[in-house]
Formats: C-alpha cells, sequence, structure tokens
C-alpha cells in the first residue's frame, strides 16, 4: 500500500514537472546562475526519472511480500538500495558537473538546437534525396536509413546461408556434413572486421574495371566501383501495390476458412497452391487490365575522361555495401546455422514417429509436427544474432560506409565538436532499436510458449 | 523390363554393375582432375557446352549404378551410407568434389608454388603468387607494432611472466586451494598489471619509457583482452547477484546497466571513451587512450559476462539455496561458501565464449587509432614502398586471428563436455 501511494505521488509530480517545463518554462530558471547552469543537463530528464521511479514502485507495490524478503529486517532491505543508489546518483552527479565545467572552459553548451542547422557534407550513398544544404537531422534520418538497409540485406542473406548451411551439417551425406561444419568453423573464427577489410580491401579489389568488365545476367555489370543492375520503372506502380495488398489480404481470408474446415469438418484443401496462384493472378491481372507496366533502365557505359569510365542509369550498388553485405552474412549465418542445427535437433525423434504413425506424409510431418516445435527452439536465438548483425552494421564505419557511425558519429561529431549530444544519440538510437526487437522477442515468446495447464 | 536388367542390379550381375559404376566415376574424377592441375581435356573432341557437364553425368550415372543397398562389399555400403543416399546427394557429392579439385591448384600455386618468401624488398616479388617477403619484413611490426625492435625482449618477457604465473593453480597443494579464487581475482591481476606496467611501459629501474601509442600488433590485442577479461569477470559477478538480488533498486540499476551495455555497438562505446569520457572527468585529470579504452571494453563486457554467470546462478536448484539458508548462513555467506562455487565452475564455458568474442571484438581499438593487429595491416597497406599486398596481410592476419580463436573455441567445448559427465 505505501508502495502504491509513493508511486502514485511520483507520477503526479513527474506530471506535474511536465506542465511546467512546457507551459512555464524551466521553474529554477530562478535560482541562481550558476545552480541552473550546472542543473540544466539533469533537470531535462526529470519528469522521465520521475515517471520511471513510480512505476518500479507500481510494480513493486504488487509483489511487496514475497517468501523471499519475509523476515529481513527494514534495515537490511533499505539501506543496501539507498547506498546503491546514492553511488549511481554521485557518479552521474559527479559527470554531469565535469561535463558541465568542461564544456564552460571550453565554450561550448549543451542543446540539440545544431540538429536543424546546415549539414553541409555529402554522402556517397543515400537511399533518400540528401545534399550538402539539408539540416543535421536529416543527415541522420538518412544514416539511420543505410544502416537499416545494410541490416535488412545481412538479415535476408544470414537467414537464407544459415538455414541452409545449418540443415546441411544434419545431412546424412559426409561430405556436405562436414564442408558445412569447415564452413562454420572458419568464418566464426575470424573477426567481422577483418572480414569486412578482407572483402572490401582484398576481394573487391581484384574486379575488373567498368570499361573491362564482363556482363553477368546479360545487364549487370560487377566492377571494382560497385555493382550495377537495371532499374525498375513503373508506371502506376500504386495499383500494382495495391493488387498486392488484396492478394494477401484474400490469402489471409482463405487460410482462415481452410482452417475453420479442417477443424469442423476434416478436410484438407491445398491452400499453398492457392495463396500461389493468387498472388499470381491478381498482380499479372493489373498489367494487362490496371494499366501497369514495367520498363529497365540498363545501365550503359559512360566516359568520364580519358581514362575514367563508369555505367550511367540503373541502380549501382556501391563496393563498401557488397563487401559489408558479404562480411556480415558470412560471419552472422555461422551462428543462425547453430541455432538452426541446435533446434532440429532438439525435436525428439519420438514426435517424429509419433506423426508418421498418425498416418502424416513426411511433407505434413515436417509442416506440422517437426517445424512448428523447430522455430520456438530456433526463433529466440536468432533473433539475437539479428540483434547482433544489426549492431555490427557499425563496423561500417571502417570501410567508409554512410552509415549512422561514420556519418553522425564521425563527420558531424568533427563539424559540431558536441560530443556528449551526438554520441549520446547514437547509442540511444541502437538502444532503442534493440530494446525495441528485445521487447518484440518477449511477445513472441509469451505468443508461442508452450500452455500447460 | 527385361531390356534394362543391365542397370539394374542383382546377384548375377553385381560384379558387372560394380565395375561399371567405378569406371565411370573413375572417368569423370580423373576428368575434372587433369583439367584442373595439368589442363589436359580428355573429352575436348565434344562442344565446349557439352564437355563442361559431361563429367557430371558421368559421375552420376556411375554412382546411380553402385548404389546397390545390401551388397554385401563392406566398403561400398559405407560409401553409398554416407556419400550416396540418392540422387541428390550423389550430385551434391560430385559438385563439391568437382569444386574442391578446381580450387586446389589455384589456391596452391598462389599460396605455396608462385609466392615468394626470399629477399627484403618490393622488388624481390616476381612471381605470380603471394609475396610472403612482405609478412616477413613487417613480421615485427605486426607482432609488436611500432614497439622499438630492441626493446622487444621486454614485451617477450612480461608476456612469459603473466603466463607463468597464471599457471599456479595448477600446482596448487591442497591447503593452498581455497586462497586460490583471492589469488585470480584480486592478486593476480595486480601483479599482472604491474608487471606489463613496469616492464612493458618502462621508465623506472633504467628501462626506457615507452608510451602507449607505440605499443601495437598482435602484443596490444593480447594486453588489452586479458586486462578486459581479469577486470569484467568481478564486475560481471557483481552484476549477475545484483540482478538476481530481491532488493528492487539493486535489482533495477543492474538491469538497467546490462540492457544499457548489451544494447549499444562497441564501436560507439569506443567512440563514447574516445571523445566523451574525457568531457566527464575534472579537466587537470588525465588518462591515457589505452587506459580509456581498455575501461570502455570492461564495462562493455561486464555486461555480457553477468548475462553468462547468472545463467550459471539461475541453473543451479533452488534446494541450494534453502539448504544453504537453513544452515544459518546469510547472504554473503550463501555465496562465497556455496552458491558461487558450484555456479561459476558451470559457465567457465559461457565464460570461455565471452572471451572468445572479446578477443574478436579487440581489433575495432583501430577506430580511436590504437594500432593493433588490424591497424598495423592498414598502416603498412598505405605504406608507399608496400603498395599493394592486401591479400597476403589478411590472409595472414586471418590464420593467426583463425588459430587462436579455433583453439579457444575447441578448448570451450573440452570444457564443456567435462563438466556436463559431473553432474
Amino acid at each position: 500500500m505505501k508502495f502504491r501511494i509513493l508511486a502514485y505521488l511520483f507520477f503526479f509530480v513527474g506530471t506535474a514537472d511536465l506542465f511546467i517545463k512546457i507551459f512555464y518554462g524551466n521553474i529554477f530558471s530562478d535560482l541562481t546562475e550558476d545552480y541552473y547552469e550546472i542543473a540544466n543537463p539533469i533537470l531535462v530528464f526529470t519528469p522521465v526519472l520521475f515517471f520511471s521511479i513510480g512505476g518500479i514502485f507500481l510494480k513493486e507495490s504488487k509483489v511487496s511480500l514475497t517468501l523471499e524478503n519475509f523476515g529481513t529486517s527494514r534495515i537490511k532491505y533499505y539501506s543496501p538500495q539507498f547506498i546503491c543508489l546514492s553511488v549511481v546518483v554521485l557518479i552521474f552527479l559527479f559527470f554531469t558537473f565535469n561535463a558541465q565545467m568542461n564544456m564552460e572552459n571550453r565554450g561550448i553548451d549543451f542543446g540539440f538546437g545544431f540538429l536543424t542547422q546546415e549539414a553541409s557534407f555529402d554522402m556517397q550513398f543515400s537511399l533518400m534525396d540528401y545534399d550538402g544544404q539539408d539540416p543535421y537531422w536529416w543527415a541522420y534520418v538518412v544514416a539511420l536509413l543505410n544502416t537499416l538497409l545494410v541490416a535488412v540485406l545481412g538479415i535476408i542473406f544470414c537467414t537464407i546461408i544459415g538455414v541452409i548451411v545449418g540443415i546441411a551439417r544434419l545431412s546424412p551425406n559426409f561430405l556436405i556434413r562436414n564442408s558445412a561444419a569447415w564452413y562454420v568453423e572458419f568464418f566464426r573464427n575470424i573477426p567481422l572486421l577483418l572480414q569486412i577489410f578482407f572483402w572490401y580491401y582484398a576481394a573487391l579489389r581484384a574486379l575488373p574495371l567498368p570499361q573491362d568488365a564482363s556482363p553477368l545476367f546479360g545487364v549487370t555489370y560487377l566492377t571494382i566501383k560497385g555493382y550495377y543492375m537495371p532499374a525498375f520503372i513503373w508506371n502506376n506502380l500504386n495499383i500494382f501495390l495495391y493488387s498486392i495488398l488484396a492478394a494477401i489480404i484474400s490469402i489471409i481470408f482463405i487460410r482462415y476458412y481452410a482452417n475453420k474446415l479442417r477443424d469442423n469438418e476434416g478436410k484438407q484443401i491445398p491452400v499453398f497452391y492457392i495463396s500461389l496462384i493468387i498472388l499470381f493472378i491478381l498482380p499479372a491481372l493489373t498489367f494487362l487490365a490496371g494499366g501497369v507496366s514495367l520498363n529497365f533502365e540498363i545501365p550503359v557505359l559512360k566516359q568520364l575522361s580519358a581514362t575514367s569510365f563508369i555505367y550511367d542509369g540503373g541502380i549501382a550498388v556501391p563496393p563498401e555495401l557488397i563487401a559489408l553485405t558479404l562480411a556480415l552474412s558470412l560471419y552472422t549465418a555461422t551462428f543462425v546455422a547453430e541455432c538452426v542445427r541446435a533446434g532440429i535437433q532438439g525435436i525428439s525423434k519420438g514426435q517424429k514417429e509419433a506423426a508418421a504413425s498418425l498416418g502424416l506424409t513426411p511433407n505434413q510431418v515436417l509442416k506440422l509436427v517437426i517445424m512448428p516445435q523447430a522455430l520456438r527452439i530456433i526463433i529466440p536465438p536468432t533473433t539475437n544474432q539479428y540483434l547482433n548483425l544489426t549492431k555490427n552494421s557499425s563496423l561500417a564505419a571502417a570501410i567508409a560506409y554512410p552509415d549512422l557511425v561514420l556519418v553522425f558519429a564521425g563527420t558531424a561529431l568533427m563539424q559540431t565538436g558536441r560530443a556528449i549530444e551526438i554520441v549520446s544519440i547514437t547509442m540511444l538510437t541502437y538502444l532503442s532499436i534493440s530494446l525495441a526487437i528485445a521487447a518484440l522477442m518477449n511477445w513472441y515468446n509469451k505468443l508461442i510458449e508452450i500452455k500447460e495447464k | 523390363m527385361s531390356k534394362f536388367t543391365f542397370l539394374k542390379s542383382d546377384r548375377s550381375n553385381i560384379q558387372l554393375v560394380l565395375i561399371t559404376g567405378t569406371f565411370l566415376i573413375t572417368i569423370s574424377i580423373l576428368d575434372v582432375f587433369l583439367n584442373s592441375f595439368f589442363k589436359l581435356n580428355l573429352i575436348s573432341f565434344l562442344p565446349s557446352k557439352v564437355s563442361f557437364l559431361t563429367p557430371f553425368i558421368i559421375g552420376m550415372i556411375g554412382l546411380n549404378l553402385i548404389r546397390i543397398e545390401y551388397s554385401g562389399n563392406k566398403f561400398l555400403d559405407v560409401l553409398n551410407k554416407n556419400i550416396n543416399t540418392s540422387n541428390f546427394n550423389a550430385a551434391l557429392t560430385l559438385l563439391i568434389i568437382f569444386i574442391i579439385f578446381k580450387a586446389i591448384p589455384p589456391s596452391l600455386s598462389w599460396m605455396i608454388l608462385d609466392a615468394n618468401i626470399s629477399g627484403d624488398t618490393k622488388e624481390a616479388c616476381t612471381g605470380t603468387g603471394a609475396c610472403w617477403t612482405y609478412i616477413k619484413v613487417w613480421f615485427r611490426r605486426f607482432m609488436y607494432g611500432m614497439y622499438p625492435n630492441e626493446q622487444h625482449w621486454r614485451i617477450n618477457t612480461a608476456f612469459l611472466l603473466v603466463i607463468g604465473l597464471g599457471t599456479f593453480g595448477l600446482f596448487a597443494t591442497e591447503k593452498m586451494k581455497k586462497f586460490l579464487a583471492l589469488y585470480y581475482v584480486v592478486i593476480y591481476p595486480i601483479i599482472a598489471f604491474l608487471i606489463i606496467y613496469y616492464l612493458i611501459s618502462g621508465g623506472y629501474f633504467g628501462l626506457e619509457w615507452i608510451e602507449t601509442g607505440a605499443w601495437g600488433g598482435l602484443s596490444l590485442t593480447f594486453i588489452v583482452s586479458f586486462f578486459c577479461l581479469i577486470f569484467c569477470f568481478p564486475l560481471g559477478m557483481i552484476l549477475a547477484l545484483g540482478r538476481r538480488s530481491n532488493l528492487p533498486a539493486v535489482r533495477y540499476v543492474s538491469i538497467g546497466y546490462i540492457e544499457f551495455w548489451r544494447g549499444v555497438p562497441l564501436i560507439t562505446v569506443l567512440f563514447m571513451s574516445s571523445v566523451m569520457f574525457p568531457m566527464f572527468l575534472p579537466e587537470d585529470f588525465f588518462m591515457d587512450k589505452l587506459v580509456r579504452v581498455i575501461i570502455a571494453i570492461t564495462l562493455f563486457e561486464g555486461a555480457y559476462c553477468a548475462e553468462v554467470i547468472r545463467g550459471g546462478l539461475q541453473s543451479l536448484p533452488r534446494g541450494q539455496y534453502d539448504a544453504a539458508k537453513s544452515l544459518g548462513m546469510g547472504y554473503w555467506k550463501m555465496h562465497i561458501f556455496v552458491i558461487l562455487p558450484q555456479a561459476l565452475k558451470l559457465v567457465i564455458p559461457g565464460i570461455c565464449n565471452t572471451f572468445l568474442a572479446l578477443v574478436k571484438d579487440t581489433p575495432l581499438i583501430f577506430v580511436v587509432g590504437l594500432a593493433e593487429l588490424a591497424g598495423m595491416l592498414a598502416l603498412a597497406k598505405t605504406n608507399p614502398k608496400w603498395l599493394g599486398f592486401a591479400m597476403e596481410g589478411y590472409i595472414f592476419a586471418a590464420i593467426i586471428f583463425w588459430i587462436i580463436c579455433y583453439a579457444m573455441s575447441k578448448y570451450s567445448y573440452n570444457l564443456e563436455e567435462k563438466y556436463k559427465t559431473d553432474r
């Protein structure tokens, strides 16, 4: 009860603090100048602090007296916590105080106003329109998108390679099993940074110059300056996308109906093939009737100067992106492969035999019995690996791929000199990505966990 | 049906089928072998597109023929069971054999046959293969960084001393064993630090002072990972206990700390140590770059260590806690004498893996300007006298790291097996 009252008290103070900050500015600004200067960075976060302390108390109020702390004296219960909190607060205050003093001496002030200033640097590669006149916050967004692009590409490829290698490690074939094992042992035990360097500085440098490149698959060119491939030029792209959306929705309905039919009447309908047909036919119809058409813009060799050539048109994938994606996916795939292997091995043989004795076909055994259980083991550690991949994508800075770390914590930091603000924004960005994925994972784990009575 | 009996094996024609199959497989593998090792083409009379696929098709037919169940031949049965269970498996087997045959000659000639190792300059590298002269000339730099050549004995001695002191645990008598934990957690780190400080850094006893900027190469990898390991272990232990504590404030502070460091990439932590950390310290307080990096990596790895140790703590049955409590032990007595000895034994493999990750992460310190092995490679690569040998350098570094990490992962695996049987 006491905890609950304390919690509501903290919530109230936090809300009041927030309101005062929004409508009346900082209440402490009337105090002496020195104190305000020192305390300002902390005061920005006080509502958050109040709310989180309130949240902790509210949670504690629900589990206040358990067997664990039964019989512990109050002093033993409260004094270690008090000491712990005071040490944390003291360290925090010490750092803030020093930072304030140092910044004052160097004539820099704390604030996020620089985000709206003109960035005035260029980026080698970006997904969105960006040039030097754009503000820093836009550079941040563009760099973040570049990071996410590498992460998504890496996740896709590492899943494909990892699943194949993981299954190959359980193959009855001696050669396949061992080559998969050696792949894992080889790529797992070499530092990722060295692998990125190897691909970027050694392997990709051995590619031909644009003028000497021979076409790959007819229309794409793999050169030392990057990978050039045709761009799609769509007419009425939105109709096409709507048709895909409609196809997905109808597939969901069909699956729902098929499940119901199976549960109620025991009938099986080939859902997979029906879905596949719908997914092809609906978008194909838009080409015929909806006015959708697709053209290719094929890259063409262009001479810049006597010895310098480049491909014009189409999509150019820079070598940094290729090296990074290759290294990240090959490295992370080894870990994914181990997760997949552990997942499949974790299913007992009895499950398979029981399913077979019920008269299920091998395909049905895999789909209805093995996979749902194996996925339960595979997905949590694999998500962890995806998270690692996303964090490791920050190594992009080492080969000058314009990701969040290089652009924001590198160039922008150099230009503005605002170390604290920029490094904390960068860290908080990665932290929130991690925490968001972790929260999603916890939710998913709760969803698929075996419900026992 | 009778027409095709020569393809179906039975008791009567088993010898014939076997001989035909073996002959076809031999032909197919021999063709690829000669083609890639001696540039001979046995079937050059065929058009190029057909001749490309011929060995594969011949091999497939051969493998199909020798796929005889319970043939009575032991060797054949083993072969069939392992590489030839179905057509799909047979195809993959052939592909792997062909790829190995195709890949060996170029890599062999690049790495050994056409490579150079003699001489001291770039001009000595005349072959088309790798230039190991480059590695030979730069070897000391890769190992010791910019540390002066005539002082390298200091690094070697220091490492030998530290390793020697670390093996004390193996010779400890029964009586000494209870002090081992104290020795490894408190005394050993201090002694190791003093040895490295006085011997490698110098400045005392007539030894020349060498600033940390000159340290580098593989020895720096060892120094950084060694210190981070011995410091992050106690930190991780405290955090793991904190996270399992039933005092909410202690628990939430530990959770916050662990989740924060686990959520950010190491590279941003290093950035923080180099640009943000000096701002957080008093102005006249100078801290060496290497020390800052070691602190940053320790704080970072401490969180991972804590999670590993927490796993060990959680895997102990609850009865251990209850038994200790019922003997009237307090929190610290219970943990020091009952819980931690058992839990730490369980987490040794996990700690080994954390250490492995730590060693693999150390090349990252090059982003703050410390020239560790990867940093020295980047330096050597841009040296105007030795341009164009990036490949050799990275392969050399990869081999060294691979040996270290593979040995460690095998060691941790062995430990895991050993302790599995214990319980």
